[in-house]
């Protein structure tokens, strides 16, 4: 943008009198932009797609019959009566056009209140009975000049020459290894490598205003996806993050993409007018890569939730849930007493039904298989047991269920590979008065699925946090009471007896209530948020150690890098104070801290996962040491590069500060003099002769020694 | 060493000053009695009465015989040091925030608010050898650009030749004493983003160190307004000091009190942090207080320094002597 102030100067100038020119005379040649090219792109194309007439709130009815005028008013009261009950109906709204023989000619428009209503309408009475000869054929204004300008003649479609699309996971490639993530603060998103060898992060790419609300990564990292007014758009690429594609969805609210990332499912809700009624909900399902929407669903909100909270605000996200695997075949809804699970052939339900199941309300998804699990709470006052079941996608059939007496809640926990689901089970004591927790555990991947059931020592603890060690056959509970409660770890099988859950180790009293295990498992990270102000504990588990202890004051969220090497905490906005985030190393080394101010999130790029087979990953892990020389002999040369950088950098501060101390002990000297005079003559000028510093540089080896660092990953 | 923690005062600290010698030390706070203890010990000496408002400011002279301070009441009061009896008093319009006796304490630079229709204005008074003669003219008046924003701090620059000035439009001038004329204006590219609430100079009048809300504290040469350093902290900068010895500043601050409102005291910052002069790199920091730091001064030796909190303590820290062999 130039400043008018700039184009006045220039003009004044260049000798030009503004007042003399006529700006319309001027033409440009066509096609010629002078090389500036618009900067509203987005905004021109968006008008184009969302061109309105503002003839949205009409509908059109055909098939009404043919009267004469005298049965005209009759007519007319049937069709109002019919549309009154959908929506508000404008004054002199409807009008039905009379032929040249006083006959009607069997259509009429009704002009609404609001489009709204007259979309409603429209779906309402569209294949409407009025008898038997009149079926309503139920239009909206708008559609017709859409439907009026399409060809008579088919045209083949013009195919698009190739083009060879970007690398969109070249950021797998980097040679350092680093992984990237998002941030997000102030205006700004921004995303950076993780360079802990530079102790800083990288820039990669910077934009303000990047999003309306919030930033996604797509569960493989190919796409971060970004929330706008007019609908949401994926970005991604080669080098800089380009826009890829854009879903149209006006005021979208919330976006989830499908384990695959072959599906973008978008969500709006809008707040109902009658405060009595439940929010109109629209989802829609978007093909990632072609932008093509699959599938829209629309409703309020009670369809989409099981009552409760989700009545007024909207539904609980995400309302759709996929099934696990990366072939994105299966989404499954929870709704009142149905479980409606579609399949992406077609966009359908499975079967053309719905499973019934009285009293649904929780369903869980193996994380790798189309298996759907699911609670039924107690009913009948407890003459009805609660009950969990496994059912099979698509066949539906039943795999396993378990009936579970005195029950007030159950908690579902799949196990990343989909081998364990934990249940956590609350239960009632007999007085009813308190509550108890336990688990039933189910091994999904042996025969019969076998269920066993784990209380903990002391049944009476209060089960704060549960988390599966991911890829791993441990998981990790804190338990007892606040403010410090204990840690265990169990194994759901160990050397000598595989088909038994046992317990590891308790922790006491530690000041943790939340557990984030390495995305490779083994190490653990034990953390007090919230209330512990921020306290992290890096935990092995594999040798039952504590590695470190650490803490990110006011720390409000923790997230692992993809590889388990670092993990990032951060205080968000929630705080006013430090807001900002610290990269530590696995083993609860800090490495680096960055402050931004209104700091809102921090997102890891997701690595797709590894084609390494089994046996060659161990293989590596074996001969790591092999590989390792060569990285660290990098990691050398870096920090040797570093520490000589910094020394320069000292040295080069330190010599201009010099040079201003000089400056000003001459001119110190200088004003000697007419400083005495205005101290009457006082000549005791010492202030800055009494004291001085000296620095002596001194360095000294005292000793050397070698230790063996614990082995790393 | 553990400090010493000087309970004499009821309100929040506003200001802290060692005479030159570096025995005595005066402190201002929100109640109206401006406070003179020991520095060594902390022990009080005695207390200045008459003021009716929160005292903001004070300046000692050279001699160690005559104090000024500034006060909300509108007036700021010249004492004598040893008897703490009133001398003269300057009257305003509206209340003072800052003085500073000048080279030679001839001349004393009086910072007044903006109150009612009257704006912001920096006075430059005569002060008289003998009380007697005082009188309550100004020399020179000069109105600040932004007359609705606060002068924060307005000192006397070498030789008495400027004065330089900082306050809640973020920028900093320097003024010719004799003229009146606006000399410098900081740049705001490089320069404050929100309010300065203090300014500090080196005991040679060549540089001067300023703290702002905008969690920075940016150190210039009082010759030419160049910017030489910047510090940034992680908290809004309420004082600044330098040491007279190392190469060090102190910074102290704090969540704006009313914003305080997380259980732990560690939440609010309340530290005075140590930064290497020169590398602008944090040293190290000193905790205690439960309140955002409003006052910093270092004793003329470098030996110790002082802080006053919103918590309506004065600490008083003599440095280890571990604190003379920091390196980074």
């Amino acid at each position: 943008m130039v400043a008018a102030v700039d184009i006045d100067g220039r003009a004044a100038q260049l000798g030009i009198n503004w007042s003399e020119i006529n700006l319309d005379s001027i033409q440009l040649p066509p096609g010629d932009d002078f090389g500036i090219a618009s900067d509203d792109e987005a905004v021109y194309h968006d008008d184009q797609s969302e061109f309105d007439t503002g003839f949205g709130n009409i509908i059109v009815v055909d098939h009404l019959p043919d009267v004469l005028r005298e049965k005209y008013e009759k007519l007319e009261g049937v069709v109002k009566k019919i549309y009154n009950q959908l929506g508000v109906i404008r004054e002199n709204g409807l009008w039905m056009p009379v032929g040249p023989d006083t006959k009607t000619l069997g259509y009429c428009f009704i002009e609404f209140n609001t489009a709204q209503e007259a979309q409603n309408a429209k779906e309402k009475t569209h294949g409407y009975k009025l008898d038997k000869s009149h079926i309503f054929d139920v239009n909206k204004f708008d559609d017709f000049d859409r439907l009026m300008n399409v060809k008579e003649e088919w045209e083949p479609p013009q195919a698009r020459p190739y083009s060879p699309a970007e690398n969109y996971q070249k950021w797998l490639t980097d040679e350092k290894a680093r992984d990237q993530l998002v941030i997000r603060h102030g205006a700004d998103t921004e995303v950076y490598w993780n360079d802990p060898r530079q102790k800083k992060p990288e820039p990669v790419h910077k934009r303000p205003y990047w999003t309306e609300s919030y930033v996604q990564w797509s569960p493989l990292g190919t796409y971060l996806v970004t929330l706008h007014k007019q609908g949401a758009a994926v970005w991604g690429g080669a080098d800089t993050f380009t826009r890829l594609m854009r879903y149209q969805h006006s005021m979208v609210k919330l976006v989830d993409f499908s384990p695959g990332e072959k599906y973008l499912v978008t969500y709006h809700s809008q707040e109902p007018s009658n405060p009595r009624d439940a929010s109109k909900v629209e989802i829609k399902v978007f093909d990632v890569r072609t932008g093509r929407m699959m599938r829209d669903f629309k409703g309020s909100a009670d369809e989409f939730s099981i009552g409760g909270p989700g009545g007024v605000a909207g539904a609980s996200w995400p309302v759709f849930r996929w099934a696990g695997g990366n072939d994105d075949k299966y989404f499954a809804k929870l709704s009142k007493n149905t479980i409606s699970v579609y399949e992406t052939e077609t966009f359908s339900l499975i079967d053309k039904k719905s499973i019934k199941v009285d009293n649904v309300v929780d369903i869980c998804w193996s994380p790798t298989d189309s298996i759907l699990s699911l609670f039924v709470p107690e009913q009948g006052g407890g003459n009805q047991p609660a009950k969990v079941a496994l059912i099979q996608i698509p066949s539906k059939v039943e795999l396993r269920q378990k009936n579970l007496f005195s029950v007030s809640d159950c908690k579902m926990y799949w196990q990343s590979s989909g081998e364990y689901l934990a249940v956590k089970v609350d239960r009632y004591t007999k007085t009813k008065k308190s509550i108890y927790s336990g688990f039933e555990l189910f091994r999904i991947k042996e025969r019969d699925i076998p269920i066993e059931v784990l209380e903990l020592d002391n049944k009476n603890d209060k089960i704060i946090a549960f988390a599966w060690e991911p890829k791993g056959h441990r998981f990790a509970v804190i338990h007892g009471d606040q403010p410090r409660p204990d840690v265990s770890f169990y194994t759901m099988k160990t050397a000598q007896n595989t088909g038994r859950v046992s317990k590891l180790a308790t922790l006491k009293a530690k000041q943790a209530n939340a557990l984030f295990w390495s995305p490779t498992g083994k190490y653990i990270i034990l953390a007090g948020l919230k209330g512990f102000n921020g306290q992290l504990e890096f935990f092995n588990v594999d040798e039952l150690e504590t590695m470190a202890t650490a803490e990110h004051f006011m720390a409000t969220e923790i997230e692992w890098d993809p590889t388990g090497r670092y993990v990032a905490t951060a205080v968000t906005s929630v705080h006013e104070m430090e807001n900002g985030f610290t990269i530590w190393s696995f083993n609860g080394n800090l490495l680096y801290r960055t402050l931004k101010d209104h700091f809102f999130q921090l997102a890891w790029r997701p690595r797709p996962p590894s084609f390494l087979t089994a046996e060659k990953e161990e293989e590596i892990a074996k001969d790591l040491k092999k590989y390792s020389k060569k990285y660290e002999a990098e990691d050398q040369d870096v920090s040797l590069l570093l520490s000589e950088q910094d020394r320069e950098k000292r040295k080069a501060l330190k010599e201009e500060w010099e040079k201003w101390v000089m400056q000003w002990k001459s001119l110190h000297e200088e004003e000697k003099l007419a400083r005495q005079n205005l101290r009457d003559g006082e000549v005791s000028d010492v202030e800055e002769d009494e004291y001085e510093a000296k620095e002596v540089e001194f360095e000294d080896v005292i000793d050397v020694t070698e230790e063996i660092v614990q082995e790393s990953m | 060493m553990r400090p010493i923690l000087m309970k004499g005062h009821e309100r929040p600290l506003t200001f802290l000053r060692y005479n030159r010698d570096g025995d005595l030390l005066f402190s201002c706070a929100k109640d109206h009695t401006p406070t003179l203890w020991y520095a060594d010990n902390g022990e009080r000496l005695g207390t200045y009465r008459g003021h009716n408002g929160a005292v903001w400011c004070c300046d000692v002279s050279r001699d160690s015989s005559r104090l000024i301070t500034g006060s909300a009441d509108q007036t700021a009061k010249l004492w004598d040091v040893q008897s703490g009896q009133e001398l003269f008093t300057f009257k305003f319009g509206s209340p003072t925030r800052s003085v500073d006796f000048s080279v030679g304490d001839h001349l004393a630079v009086i910072t007044t608010d903006p109150f009612m229709e009257r704006t912001s204005a920096i006075h430059v008074k005569r002060i008289a050898e003998d009380p007697q003669d005082q009188v309550a003219d100004s020399v020179l008046v000069l109105q600040s650009p932004e007359g609705r924003k606060r002068i924060n701090r307005a000192v006397w620059g070498p030789l008495n030749q400027t004065i330089v000035s900082g306050g809640e439009d973020a920028v900093i001038r320097i003024w010719d004493s004799e003229t009146g004329k606006l000399l410098k204006e900081s740049d705001g590219e490089v320069g404050h983003k929100k309010p300065i609430t203090s300014l500090a100079k080196a005991a040679d009048d060549s540089h001067f160190i300023t703290g702002s809300l905008d969690k920075t504290a940016k150190l210039w040469d009082m010759r030419t307004l160049t910017l030489i350093k910047t510090y940034s902290t992680v908290v809004p900068v309420n004082a600044v000091t330098m040491s007279p010895l190392l190469n060090h500043v102190v910074l102290g601050g704090g969540q704006d009190a009313s914003a305080v409102t997380t259980t732990d005291h560690r939440a609010g910052k309340f530290e005075a942090k140590f930064y290497d002069k020169i590398l602008q790199e944090e040293i190290g920091g000193v905790k205690g207080h439960f309140g955002p730091i409003n006052a910093l001064a270092f004793n003329p030796d470098g030996r110790s320094f002082s802080s006053g909190g919103e918590d309506g303590y004065v600490r008083l820290h003599h440095l280890d002597p571990d604190y003379f062999n920091i390196k980074i």
